[in-house]
């Protein structure tokens, strides 16, 4: 090994949940991070460059876990890259390890799970302030012997001792050791069952186990080692298992046994070198507590919080958003007006131009969301948020969790999607995302203000204005369907145990804006580079439906007029009213239209007419889309809300029947409320839950519900 | 009221309750914990096992989940969970 070589590494950064982890990681590695997925799996995968004195070294920041059985598709990941030498091709020089100094029995229970890997660790001490502030006294020196490993002192937050632990992280590649500590001892009868048990397995090929991958197999039922074992032996691994088992069978269970002896080891390893006063100390952070989870004034602050940011979502985002669209709609016409008329220029404004500010609308939604979230995540709120909500969200079917991201989903179910990933259970957070879009959009308001606006009388039935009230109508709608598609969801689909709150509340801190900022952009970036080229191609796909075929020989019917008014020098308004007339006719003639009046006889009984299924088939791209598709199939032009309205409420059939009645608008708005109509929404869901069957099944459901509800309303409407 | 009494006469004789009956600010030892399934091992993992001492800090606003304090560190635990844990009184 020669001076000059740069020597490459890998080092896995450990440790529980909430002890810092991102600011330790963001400070070794600054901004030389790349975050993707574990293939396979919707696991967080997250890989960064650290430049230490000798080398560069490829740290891998795994998720957070208490511990090394295995349940969640998290730990899974989180023991194969440790146990399996290799595993999704991240063969491990070493570990290291971050503690919580406030919390370190607890922390050490992992710890000593690791020590059994038999890896060169560094263990970093964090949070020594908070530590401090419990009045807890740690010898560091005497700590570092009882682990038998190198302990550096940090704290992540203010970027101190990372020097240092880059120096540790040197000597322990330079000198891969393992710690001489003593590792738990789990008595003769366990470790020569264990044995034997290893015996079998190696008598009988394939993946050899370590000592440590056949442990977990034996205590953890139905953990995700048993799963691998069945799978590797088959029915006779099963029950040479349960055998196994029944040998050990101790009291309680292998469990209690484990977790005895593991924090035994760790009163023994902390004794005379870590204490704690007995009583515990009020520190600031339980002051805080003692208000934001108080009856009243908790309740209040967090109803607060929630306004503020579904405000902050709904209307900080509308600046950004309409400027994106206005920036979109000024590139659109300038470079339109470089292009001949025709395919080409129609595809660049229409179909590429205006897609891409399709896609780009939802950054300013997506930023703020993250920007809150991960404020709260970092400042230790939201697991206050969770238990606040817990009661109310486990009548639903859910949990505390899914409150936050269910809430903005009023605002726009994209972020809110991408949100839901702050939900572990792999089983909540699917049954989130797929009722995330029912919660009324923001998309969905045009619709309800036109169709109401049009429509619902101006009349104040008991005390409230009967307009508002089919609003709240049509918010509430998607809340009260929401409860028993969850429930039929996790009897059917989704089956499985229920699993329970356990939710550590980690001590307050000052969020840190590096943290925040960064995990704010890394969500937008991913939603960029994940979704927008998805979203852009549906977005093409229906511009391309509703532009061919485009036939001549209407441009040229319409030429003619044109041709004549000019000759009769008109006004400027009537040649703009036959560029309207053109451009509904090439749309009434595009192959979406001819779908939509194919189609037609099958939402003839929701009261609609062709133009409403055409509109209704437009929009399923994004929901907004059937203002305009409106506005252009009744040759309006410019589509302005009232000229629509007027336009709405003059629309007959050939009979003669009006087009719109009351039970046809509500019949309309519930279709809207309960439908899908959102490729990105559909994308994301898609991404984010790792298969293409979740949002095909959400969105089969939703228009199959859209469907029986536009026809219940209109069937019962129009008798009443 | 009645219920008061009874676990002060439990208390009193000794016997044990589960977590889910403590009020805010007792303070108790785990006892046992039943169960033998995934939340089960979960409380084992996070401390939670004879021996260890806990302190019931607060039952959420709407009645679930309850939060105590074991080891130096904050947890929160539904009712059906803290149902699984016998304590008795330190």
């Amino acid at each position: 090994m020669t001076a000059t070589l740069i020597k490459t590494a890998r080092l896995a950064l450990v440790g529980n949940p909430n002890v810092g982890k991102t600011s330790l990681f963001n400070a070794l590695t600054g901004l030389n991070q790349r975050v993707g997925n574990y293939s396979g799996v919707t696991v967080e995968k997250k890989i960064g460059q650290v430049k230490t004195a000798e080398r560069t070294v490829e740290l891998v920041d795994l998720p957070g876990i208490y511990s090394l059985s295995a349940h969640s598709p998290d730990e899974a990941v989180v023991m194969s890259v440790l146990c399996e030498r290799g595993a999704y091709d991240l063969p491990l020089d070493g570990l290291v390890v971050l503690l919580d100094a406030s919390n370190l029995e607890r922390n050490l229970y992992l710890y000593s799970q690791l020590l059994a890997l038999r890896l060169p660790m560094v263990a970093v001490l964090n949070m020594m302030d908070v530590a401090q502030d419990q009045s807890i006294s740690i010898q560091v020196a005497a700590l570092s012997e009882r682990l038998g490993a190198e302990v550096v002192v940090v704290n992540a937050a203010k970027r101190s001792g990372i020097d240092a632990l880059r120096l540790a992280m040197d000597r322990l590649l330079n000198h891969p050791q393992l710690s001489p500590a003593p590792l738990p001892e789990f008595g003769h009868d366990f470790t020569s069952e264990r044995q034997a048990l290893s015996a079998w397995m190696a008598g009988r090929g394939g993946r050899v186990w370590s000592d440590f991958q056949v442990e977990r197999a034996l205590i953890d039922q139905g953990g995700d080692a048993e799963r691998q074992f069945i799978q590797q032996f088959g029915p006779q691994g099963r029950e040479r298992l349960a055998a196994a088992r029944q040998q050990l069978a101790v009291t309680p269970s292998l469990a209690a046994h484990e977790a005895r002896t593991r924090y035994a080891w760790v009163a023994e390893r902390l004794e005379g070198v870590f204490a704690r006063p007995a009583e515990p100390v009020r520190t600031l952070s339980d002051t805080i507590d003692a208000v934001l989870t108080h009856r009243i004034f908790g309740f209040l602050v967090f109803v607060g919080l929630m306004a503020l940011m579904f405000q902050a979502i709904y209307s900080w985002s509308t600046p950004a958003m309409d400027a994106i669209e206005g920036l979109f709609s000024q590139l659109g016409s300038w470079i339109g007006a470089y292009l001949p008329d025709g395919v080409l220029r129609s595809l660049i404004v229409d179909g590429v131009i205006a897609g891409v500010g399709g896609v780009l609308v939802f950054l300013p939604q997506i930023l703020i969301l993250f920007l809150f979230v991960s404020f709260l995540e970092d400042c230790g709120y939201m697991a206050r948020a969770a238990f606040l909500m817990d009661r109310l969200m486990g009548q639903a079917g859910l949990s505390g969790k899914s409150f936050i991201p269910m809430l903005s989903g009023f605002a726009c179910g994209v972020p809110s999607i991408m949100a839901s990933r702050t939900i572990e259970n792999p089983k909540d957070r699917l049954a989130t995302m797929l009722v995330i879009p029912l919660m009324s959009c923001s998309a969905r308001l045009p619709v309800y203000t036109l169709l109401i606006g049009a429509f619902i009388p101006a009349v104040t039935v008991m005390g409230l204005d009967l307009r508002g009230l089919t609003l709240l109508t049509m918010y509430t709608l998607g809340v009260f369907v929401a409860i028993p598609v969850v429930w039929v969801l996790k009897r059917t689909v989704l089956k499985g145990e229920a699993p329970p709150l356990i939710l550590e509340l980690p001590t307050y801190k000052w969020p840190s804006p590096r943290v925040v900022l960064q995990r704010m952009w890394q969500q937008g970036r991913a939603f960029l580079e994940q979704a927008g080229g998805i979203i852009l191609a549906v977005a093409i796909v229906v511009w391309a439906a509703a532009y061919f075929p485009h036939r001549s020989e209407i441009g040229e019917r319409f030429a003619q007029q044109r041709a004549q008014l000019v000759e009769q020098k008109a006004e400027a308004a009537a040649i703009a009213q036959v560029d309207a007339a053109e451009a509904s006719a090439y749309v009434e003639d595009s192959y979406l239209a001819r779908f939509g009046k194919a189609i037609q006889p099958a939402f003839a009984p929701l009261g609609w007419d062709w133009r409403i299924t055409t509109g209704v088939l437009a929009s399923f791209p994004a929901r907004e889309v059937i203002i305009s598709t409106l506005g252009t199939l009744y040759s309006l032009g410019g589509a302005e809300e009232d000229s629509l309205k007027h336009a709405l409420k003059a629309s007959r059939h050939e009979d003669g029947r009006p087009v719109y009645n009351i039970p046809v608008a509500l019949s309309v708005m519930v279709f809207f409320a309960l439908c899908l109509q959102c490729a990105s929404t559909l994308v994301v869901m898609g991404r984010e839950s790792g298969s293409w069957k979740w949002p095909l099944l959400a969105f089969t459901y939703m228009t199959v519900l859209a469907y029986v509800g536009a026809l219940a309303v209109y069937q019962l409407g129009s008798r009443l | 009221m009645i219920k008061a009494l009874f676990q002060a006469r439990d208390h009193f004789q000794g016997r044990s309750c589960s977590l889910a009956d403590l009020r805010p600010g007792q303070r108790a030892i785990v006892t046992s914990v039943t169960g033998s399934g995934l939340a089960t091992q979960r409380l084992y993992e996070m401390g939670i096992l004879e021996g260890t001492e806990v302190t019931m800090v607060r039952v959420a606003p709407l009645g679930d989940p309850l939060e105590i304090r074991l080891m130096g560190y904050l947890l929160s635990l539904r009712k059906a969970e803290a149902a699984m844990i016998q304590v008795a009184s330190p």
